[in-house]
């Protein structure tokens, strides 16, 4: 199979404008006879669904939830980035597009990358006009902080809670289409596999998650934004029901996976306290800004911490290693999530963790308390005390991210501004996704698909505050173009029946694929399942990887895969209201994902971004990549025995490739 | 620590409903979801029926978890939903009784899930700015006082969660309802359509059967972000106002 990219001709900054003045349009009077189908109620979803509302086409959007503002866009804390420039530091739409191909550890495609950063500054004009409550300066004006891996403030925040606001205010838009009636919304509904007809993507069987049937829905076209494949580790900070499923059910109809080995574990998580764990928590990357992050120099120092003998307050700043700033005094405590993630859990190897499992470093904010207070005292020009000092600071720190401390607080139950916070690395995004073009259409024609259900931006590591960024690019200002190649040829295609045998089949399959399940009737419980593939994966696929690591892995995640299926206990009905069986079935295909993840970390014979291979470093411990041998976008086919790989060269002719350094 | 739960049954819609009595082993440092997760595989191993609950983010911002704990909507805690209380505010020994949001306006669908699809519609009603994508003139153009900005982000937090329809003995939602319009209507952006908002939004609410308002404040007590009552009063005057300077009916 050729991938094609698709990419257009011409210099790279001009590529999408001239794009978009030559590509083909759908007329208004045609827009209403044809029909998309939009799953995914995200940012990428909401936003997209909104936006072709708006220009007139037949939505039909689908979200398993309850509603529309549920999905888990809303709790990305720290904020969206956008080449405004606003604060005169430098920055511009190539700086952005570099830190991102940068970021990346260079194996994301140039083109998608620059409209990304092209389009960033629209997003922002557009969500304050929706009445997105940024954070402000006192002169009124928009404020900006800065963010891990780059150099200048272009970060676009509403307090820690960015994502709830920019979701609310996509919410809202697609709640204003649903009223003119342009959007018909399914909620509680979820998509349990794709039909396609003729080589084209024409539908969805959906299951209503209220009544458990199954339903036929129809479209010229289907649209992904169903997020990432985080899950498959079971503890990662995605919502409890985010799963692979819509793009998995699409790879087993013939689309294909790109570098799902590019897993992103984001550095500062609070650490796991016990074996009944359901998920982790974030804490916002922005705290990197203030907070510094070290371990005890010594190990008598870190176990008696461990043991409860000792607290941080304990230890002279003599006495520790701050440890981003001695390896990478560029960066400091900003360097990559990537390259964080890695210097902790080197840390914590060496048995200088500080929580009772070991598996922690403090990130700690009493300098930045006293430094705050400190130019308080200044500027009220007062003689302040110690006390007086630190009493200010704390204050600005509680302004800056006071929502984040209390939910420190509430999950830890200890006091953060005290006692520093304890961190660990934790999954929290997935670079890799589903294979598309610069049209965001997969390799089935007619399938789209945007934000982290694709793969198209992040390469190998995503940097921070991007991530909303392209949710939103991709729904509001690149997909309602591009959609256009497809459809404009759609025009004189009729409304697509339901009653073809393609979708009589898909429907069929699906129900036996969900009887199956209950029909084991053994004696685990999906959750069992769950935890164990999420331990194999978090133990072999994780932070770093091996040759001999992966291979078992892989035949570990088989065997627990035919266990599975000869033992899982599914209660209740398939005709009913049955989460238990929503978890089954997406569990089922996170068993095959997790495989496949493996199988591409042991061909990718490299070091990049989230993907660190031991037999591929330097010395010191840094990502060694292989620009010769991998400087390509693995894109795999789907086969239960061996999974085929496809390649797409990635051709940069605008940036060098270098060896990333934060040093 | 040993606990004794009463948990709401219910078997759907149409049957009525009775309290289960269950003994579960949990710790402190559990959640209160990961209190009934427990609970649940003790029950999947038993073969029963697990509790149904919703629940998704469980870091308090998604507002899909909703219990009405020991009579409280998210139970003991101050400002904190039901995913982010923890087993440390519960002793040893304690009984807890779990049951979920009651409001005519949510009907239950199953044990401890309802239906809030009532909040989307008033959404729907007006909820919005109307701005196509791509009409927006440059953020900085709209300049935004510090502190006016602050009060309608503290409107925005809201999570649509709905614990304050079930804390208010009428099942009213005028607090949800009065933070969208003090979110909105105190922006620049939003007060073209600001008195269209106010009317349409009130005559969903009212049309969706919640209560009415009669000044308990027990919504803005348990609401888990702490939505406070001025938004109802700001809304209460922008809608007199409205009604009777405008045209829309
Ligand atoms: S006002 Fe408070 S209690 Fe009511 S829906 Fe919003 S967050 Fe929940
Ligand atoms: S589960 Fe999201 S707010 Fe509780």
């Amino acid at each position: 199979m050729k991938l094609e990219s698709k990419i257009p001709k011409g210099a790279l900054d001009t590529k999408w404008n001239d794009y978009k003045s030559n590509v083909a349009l759908v007329a208004p009077n045609n827009k209403r006879k044809i029909d998309v189908i939009i799953v995914g109620t995200g940012l990428a979803g909401a936003s997209a669904a909104a936006t072709l509302g708006e220009l007139g086409y037949n939505v039909k959007a689908f979200t398993f939830h309850d509603s529309p503002r549920r999905a888990h866009s809303i709790a990305a804390q720290g904020g969206i980035n956008a080449a405004k420039n606003y604060q005169n530091d430098g920055d511009s739409i190539h700086r952005l597009f570099y830190d991102t191909i940068k970021g990346g550890d260079y194996r994301s495609r140039e083109a998608n990358v620059h409209r990304l950063a092209e389009v960033s500054t629209q997003i922002i004009d557009q969500c304050v006009a929706q009445g997105v409550p940024f954070a402000r300066e006192y002169g009124g004006l928009l404020e900006n902080r800065s963010f891990g891996g780059v150099q200048v403030s272009r970060t676009f925040y509403a307090r820690g809670q960015t994502g709830q606001q920019l979701l609310i205010g996509a919410y809202q838009a697609l709640s204003r289409q649903i009223s003119l009636g342009t959007v018909t919304m399914y909620n509680r509904h979820e998509m349990v596999d794709l039909v396609v007809i003729d080589g084209k993507a024409r539908g969805i069987i959906a299951r209503n998650l209220l009544t458990g049937k199954l339903e036929r829905f129809s479209a010229h076209c289907v649209v992904l934004g169903t997020g990432g494949y985080g899950n498959v580790f079971y503890l990662s900070t995605n919502a409890m029901s985010c799963n692979v499923s819509a793009a998995w059910r699409s790879v087993k109809k013939g689309a294909l996976m790109a570098n799902p080995c590019f897993t992103q574990i984001h550095p500062t998580c609070i650490p796991q306290s016990g074996e009944y764990q359901s998920k982790l928590t974030l804490m916002s990357e922005s705290l990197r800004n203030d907070g510094r992050v070290w371990v005890p120099k010594s190990q008598e120092d870190a176990q008696a911490i461990q043991k409860g003998k000792k607290t941080a307050l304990d230890i002279p700043d003599s006495e520790r290693d701050y440890f981003l700033e001695r390896r990478y005094p560029a960066f400091g405590n900003l360097v990559p999530r990537d390259v964080a993630s890695r210097a902790a859990k080197v840390e914590c190897d060496k048995g200088l963790g500080v929580s009772p499992t070991g598996l922690a470093v403090f990130l700690d904010f009493s300098s930045a308390i006293e430094r705050y207070g400190k130019s308080e005292a200044h500027s009220k020009g007062m003689n302040a005390s110690k006390e007086q000092i630190i009493a200010m600071g704390t204050k600005i720190v509680e302004a800056k991210y006071g929502n984040l401390f209390e939910m420190y607080e509430k999950i830890s139950g200890e006091n953060p501004y005290v006692y520093p916070m304890k961190i660990y690395p934790a999954v929290h995004y997935t670079m890799g996704g589903l294979w598309v073009d610069y049209n965001l259409e997969t390799n089935i024609s007619g399938l789209f698909a945007m934000g982290e259900a694709n793969f198209s931006d992040h390469g190998a590591n995503r940097l921070g505050a991007s991530a909303l960024m392209q949710g939103l690019a991709d729904g509001y200002f690149v997909l309602p173009y591009t959609i256009g190649t497809f459809l404009s040829k759609e025009i004189s295609t009729p409304t697509i029946s339901t009653n073809s045998p393609e979708f009589e089949q898909a429907e069929k399959a699906s129900q036996e694929r969900i009887e199956g399940l209950i029909n084991v009737k053994g004696n685990q419980s999906v959750e069992s399942f769950h935890r164990r593939l999420g331990k194999i994966m978090w133990d072999y696929c994780g932070m770093s990887r091996t040759t001999e690591g992966l291979k078992k892995g892989r035949q570990m995640i088989r065997e627990l895969r035919a266990e599975f299926y000869k033992d899982v206990y599914v209660p209740g009905q398939s005709n009913d209201y049955n989460p238990e069986l929503e978890k089954a079935y997406r569990v089922a295909d996170f068993l095959e994902m997790g495989e496949l993840m493996m199988l591409d970390a042991l061909e990718r014979n490299e070091s990049c971004g989230g993907h660190f291979r031991e037999e591929y470093q330097t010395p010191e411990g840094e990502a060694m990549r292989d620009d010769e041998n991998y400087c390509f976008v693995s894109a795999w086919e789907w086969d239960d025995q061996n999974p085929i790989l496809h390649k797409e060269d990635l051709i940069f002719e605008n940036v060098e490739l270098k060896t990333r350094s934060y040093k | 620590m040993k606990l004794t739960l009463k948990v709401w049954r219910q078997k759907n819609n149409k049957a009525a409903g009775q309290f289960e009595t269950y003994n579960v082993e949990a710790n402190e440092h559990m959640s209160f979801l990961e209190m009934m997760d427990v609970l649940n595989e003790q029950l999947i191993d038993d073969k029963k029926e697990p509790v149904s609950f919703e629940h998704d983010c469980r870091e308090g911002i998604c507002g899909t978890c909703n219990m009405v704990i020991n009579g409280q909507a998210h139970g003991p805690q101050k400002g904190t939903t039901t995913c982010q209380l923890h087993m440390r505010h519960f002793k040893e020994g304690d009984t807890i009784t779990v049951e979920p949001w009651r409001a005519t306006a949510f009907p239950v669908i199953k044990d401890l899930v309802v239906d809030r699809s009532s909040f989307d519609r008033i959404i729907q009603a007006g909820g919005y700015i109307s701005v196509n994508t791509g009409q927006a003139v440059d953020g900085n153009a709209i300049p935004i006082e510090k502190d006016v900005a602050l009060k309608a982000f503290d409107a925005a937090t809201c999570i649509g969660c709905g614990a304050c329809v079930s804390a208010c003995p009428n099942g009213s939602a005028m607090l949800f309802t009065s933070a969208k319009v003090s979110h909105l209507g105190l922006l620049p952006q939003g007060e073209v359509e600001h008195s269209r908002r106010v009317i349409n939004m009130v005559a969903q609410m009212d049309k969706e059967g919640f209560g009415m308002c009669s000044n308990v404040g027990a919504c803005s007590a348990e609401c888990p972000k702490e939505i406070s009552l001025e938004n109802i009063a700001r809304m209460n005057r922008e809608y007199f106002k409205a009604v009777l300077t405008s045209d829309v009916k």
